[in-house]
């Protein structure tokens, strides 16, 4: 009876475990290597894990011989030796010679992903409490990549699609074949940047610059995610990294500093405020909402409500500088060198017009150019 | 003994003030094992609630400020308040025991290095009733972001000062004993195997917990008093206060193993019915791990960009590591091998420990290969890692432990029965829990983070319901030690046929003062 219990029991879990495998979603080993590292972590990976599993067959062998064999119940006496100097020696000089097995790939890998000399092209990327900064200073192109997922599908409220949290509304765009330089950078907390396909992960260090590499051969978008405890949207500060062929690569280029050219434009350009608010709103929803909320309301004691705040209903200039320069001391980034003129006074016009605030008044970017220091 | 128990001298004080005032160090082990248990359950139900959020993808029960509180305080408890206690109140019962002394060293100072840890533990739980909630910047408290928070982060920093001071106190006290309270003939390297590990453990602890100190401090003076030690703007940086923490951080996890090495090295020879092999080497083997300790902190930080020499450096003195735990693993099987063992629930326990730690200690060498710990730096990959090392290992040998001690502990035989379904129960839920985690680390999912991709889901559905399976087989201990309290079969004075230290010589329970006469050691 208890025999036949367990024979069905066992043999339904065995199917069971054994169908779950065979599902496509059940990743268990590191992602495909996109790049050269990546490619040499992978079998480094590969080589420990089968030295491991050889090991444990081993060892273990021994020890569950022993503990099938020399038990009390089916007769077996106590032997009474306690030490052997011989084995002892053996067993600690062999797996000595094993590590150094394992060290001379290792140190090749560490010589190559420490060699960040040479590159065909950099770009800083810098980290902001939640979202990351692209800066191809050459190029002369700038953006923030944030978090596309809506925020329904995180709440449950909508059906999760395809990338879920792996999602920015602006990608970091490099050419294939060339070798990338990283420089890493943060602005309040520390962030780790991290795409796995490529096999490089660096902390992002608040006042310290430091660098990393890596070359994509194959065109296609690589995802990644911030890999550093950086405060409360930390899970949602997603990487994402289009690859494309040098020419695709150069007419993005192109549009970028057109777009780049058409925002200096806007500048000085003057705005009603039913223009300002709807702008203000897209931005609003990038930056601010993970703090202050969707109506403004922020999070008591965490974070301070828009909604009915003393600044935000006084005077605009004071409003802007805040928005500009921060609050020191408290979780109030400065957003003037993340932001143009245009979004400032688009977002701070949207905010003082916004829930229960009805001041009626815009901010143009001239005037927030003018409270730039 | 017997004589003296008849006599009457075995009579203590009764009621709370008992256990307010004692100074016996069986009264204040008891206080220990108590106040960790508690806190292992308080920090489980956090886990549990951890698990409950990451049981699907999508934000359920708790906002993502609340989810970090929640790991946040998991880890501090865990190491702070249940597994470090827990570990000083084995060496409060067993050390005087084991080495023949009537008591500790300095009875009145272990009175207060045990009270000062409720302080510590309300200071900590209240803090999540504060302002803001409790700390949410991980158990590891990394500036900036450490700097960032309300009042409860003072709260915090005040309350690992308190647990400092109380292991300092300990550990001093754990010192002066072994050195100056040995029965005659028991020379040092007559020491039982959990005696010795205790004493080097005793001695990482004075090393280290100044230095952790002197790190909350620093953070202590840059929240309020604008000193700028880990803020660039002032000529500080972010990253020494890792070098710090983790030069405190990485012994710190050898203090939570060191211990569960000497109770495994108990436990192990006594049911194989033969001696430990190779004692010798296991007390030289437990020293280099200690001193090892000091040499590898920076393999933590793998990914904040260290130069080559030292990424190099810390590579192969942590690689290194391996080789003395490797022969205390060998030496383990070796004692086990053409014995005459038996398998009752401590047995099955420390049987468990090595087979789980060593598989920890495989993804620890995974780890240790700097390019892929920089793939695996902050993934699930390492929460499974040192899962493994701490459930299995420090958690696993403590319940060796007070199975193992139990009798003599009581008076009573635990119910075997139960142990078993114990020892099952948590072994299969551990693995079905931390297993799949490696296959989440390969695959990129970041630990700390409350919600993940779709591709994560199925692993961390099957990792919750392992997590549930282990939580709710806890309370199963928690009956078994109140039932044998409460009484069971009679336990002999040395209930296992294979044990030879100096406890087993005792009256089970071990009366209220032993060794009022130093026994002799041949």
């Amino acid at each position: 009876m208890m025999a036949k219990l367990i024979r069905n029991t066992g043999g339904g879990a065995a199917l069971f475990l054994y169908s779950m495998l065979a599902r496509a979603e059940y990743a268990i080993n590191l992602q495909q290597p996109e790049s050269p590292i990546a490619y040499q972590i992978f079998h480094l990976h590969t080589l420990i894990l089968w030295v491991c599993v050889g090991i444990f067959v081993v060892v273990f062998g021994a020890m569950f011989y022993s503990i099938f064999k020399h038990r009390k119940s089916v007769g077996h006496k106590a032997a009474h030796f306690h030490e052997n100097t011989t084995v002892e020696i053996i067993w600690t000089i062999v797996p000595f010679f094993i590590l150094m097995g394992m060290a001379f790939p290792a140190t090749q890998t560490v010589l190559a992903m420490r060699d960040t000399s040479v590159p065909d092209m950099t770009v800083k990327v810098t980290g902001y409490q939640w979202k990351w900064e692209y800066d191809y200073q050459k190029e002369g192109i700038k953006f923030i990549s944030s978090l596309a997922t809506p925020k329904d599908q995180i709440d449950n409220k909508a059906e999760k699609g395809e990338h879920y949290l792996l999602e920015v509304d602006n990608p970091m765009v490099v050419p294939t074949g060339k070798k990338i330089r990283v420089l890493l950078a943060a602005n309040d907390v520390i962030h780790a940047w991290w795409v796995p396909a490529f096999g490089v992960k660096q902390d992002a260090i608040p006042g310290f610059i430091k660098d990393t590499w890596f070359k994509v051969d194959k065109p296609g978008t690589y995802r990644g995610q911030c890999a550093e405890l950086c405060g409360k949207d930390h899970g949602f500060m997603p990487i994402v990294v289009e690859a494309k062929e040098p020419a695709e690569y150069a007419k993005w280029v192109a549009d970028q500093q057109a777009k780049v050219a058409a925002a200096a434009q806007n500048a000085d350009k003057v705005f009603t405020l039913a223009e300002l608010k709807a702008m203000g709103e897209k931005v609003y929803a990038t930056n601010c909402v993970a703090c202050h909320q969707a109506n403004g309301a922020g999070i008591p004691n965490v974070f301070k409500a828009l909604d009915g705040s003393a600044t935000v209903k006084g005077p605009k200039q004071g409003h802007a500088e805040v928005v500009l320069n921060g609050r020191t001391g408290t979780a109030m980034q400065a957003f003037g060198k993340q932001l143009s003129d245009t979004d400032i006074a688009a977002v701070v016009t949207y905010e003082r017009n916004s829930w229960s605030n009805n001041t009626g008044d815009a901010i143009q970017p001239s005037e927030v150019k003018a409270l730039r220091k | 003994m017997e004589a003296a128990h008849e006599h009457g001298h075995d009579h203590h004080p009764s009621g709370i003030m008992r256990w307010v005032t004692t100074t016996n160090h069986k009264d204040i082990g008891t206080l220990y094992l108590w106040f960790s248990f508690f806190m292992f359950l308080f920090a489980g139900s956090l886990a549990m609630m951890i698990r409950a959020e990451l049981f699907q993808p999508g934000l359920q029960l708790f906002q993502p400020q609340v989810f970090n509180q929640l790991t946040t305080m998991h880890g501090l408890i865990m190491v702070f308040g249940a597994i470090m206690p827990a570990f000083v109140g084995f060496a409060n019962w067993q050390v005087p025991l084991m080495i023949g002394a009537p008591d500790m060293a300095f009875p009145r100072m272990n009175n207060w290095s045990f009270w000062l840890l409720p302080v510590a533990g309300i200071l900590l739980l209240s803090s999540f009733f504060m302002p803001g909630g409790a700390v949410a910047g991980g158990w590891t408290m990394y500036p900036p972001l450490f700097i960032q928070g309300g009042i409860s982060y003072d709260m915090t920093i005040l309350a690992v000062h308190i647990l400092g001071i109380s292991s300092i106190m300990g550990s001093i006290n754990i010192i002066t004993t072994i050195l100056n309270m040995r029965a005659p003939g028991m020379t040092m390297m007559k020491m039982p195997l959990f005696v010795w590990t205790w004493f080097i453990t005793a001695y990482l602890l004075i090393a280290v917990m100044p230095v952790l100190a002197g790190a909350v401090t620093m953070l202590l003076t840059d929240r309020h008093f604008d000193t700028h030690f880990f803020s660039a703007a002032g000529g500080g940086d972010p990253v020494m206060f890792q070098h710090v923490f983790w030069f405190f951080g990485h012994p710190e996890v050898y203090i939570m193993i060191l211990p569960a090495f000497g109770i495994i090295s108990q436990i192990i020879p006594t049911f194989a019915r033969k001696p430990l092999f190779g004692y010798a080497s296991m007390v030289y083997a437990t020293a280099s791990i200690a001193i090892l300790s000091f040499v590898v902190w920076a393999h933590h930080m793998y990914s904040v960009g260290l130069p080559t020499p030292a990424q190099l450096f810390f590579m192969y003195s942590t690689m290194l590591i391996s080789v003395p735990t490797g022969v205390k693993v060998f030496n383990w099987i070796a004692t086990m091998w053409r014995g005459s063992m038996t398998f009752e629930t401590p047995m099955l326990f420390a049987i468990g420990f090595v087979c789980l730690f060593t598989l920890g200690g495989f993804s620890g060498l995974v780890l240790a290969i700097t390019p892929v710990d920089i793939q695996l730096q902050d993934t699930y990959y390492v929460v499974a890692h040192f899962h493994y090392v701490l459930v299995s290992g420090s958690l696993f040998s403590i319940f060796a432990g007070v199975y193992y001690w139990l009798p003599k502990w009581t008076g009573h035989m635990y119910d075997e029965t139960l142990g078993k379904w114990h020892f099952w129960l948590s072994v299969i839920g551990f693995n079905i829990t931390f297993f799949p985690q490696h296959f989440l680390g390969l695959a990129g999912m970041p630990r700390r983070i409350p919600d993940y991709a779709l591709q994560f889901a199925n692993f961390n559905m099957i990792s919750s319901i392992g997590g549930f399976m282990f939580g709710a087989t806890q309370l199963l201990f928690l009956y078994i030690v109140i039932k044998c309290i409460r009484g069971g079969v009679k336990a002999a004075d040395k209930p296992w046929e294979g044990a030879d230290s100096l406890e087993w010589t005792v009256p089970s329970p071990a009366p209220y003062h032993t060794f009022e006469t130093a026994p002799v050691v041949k």
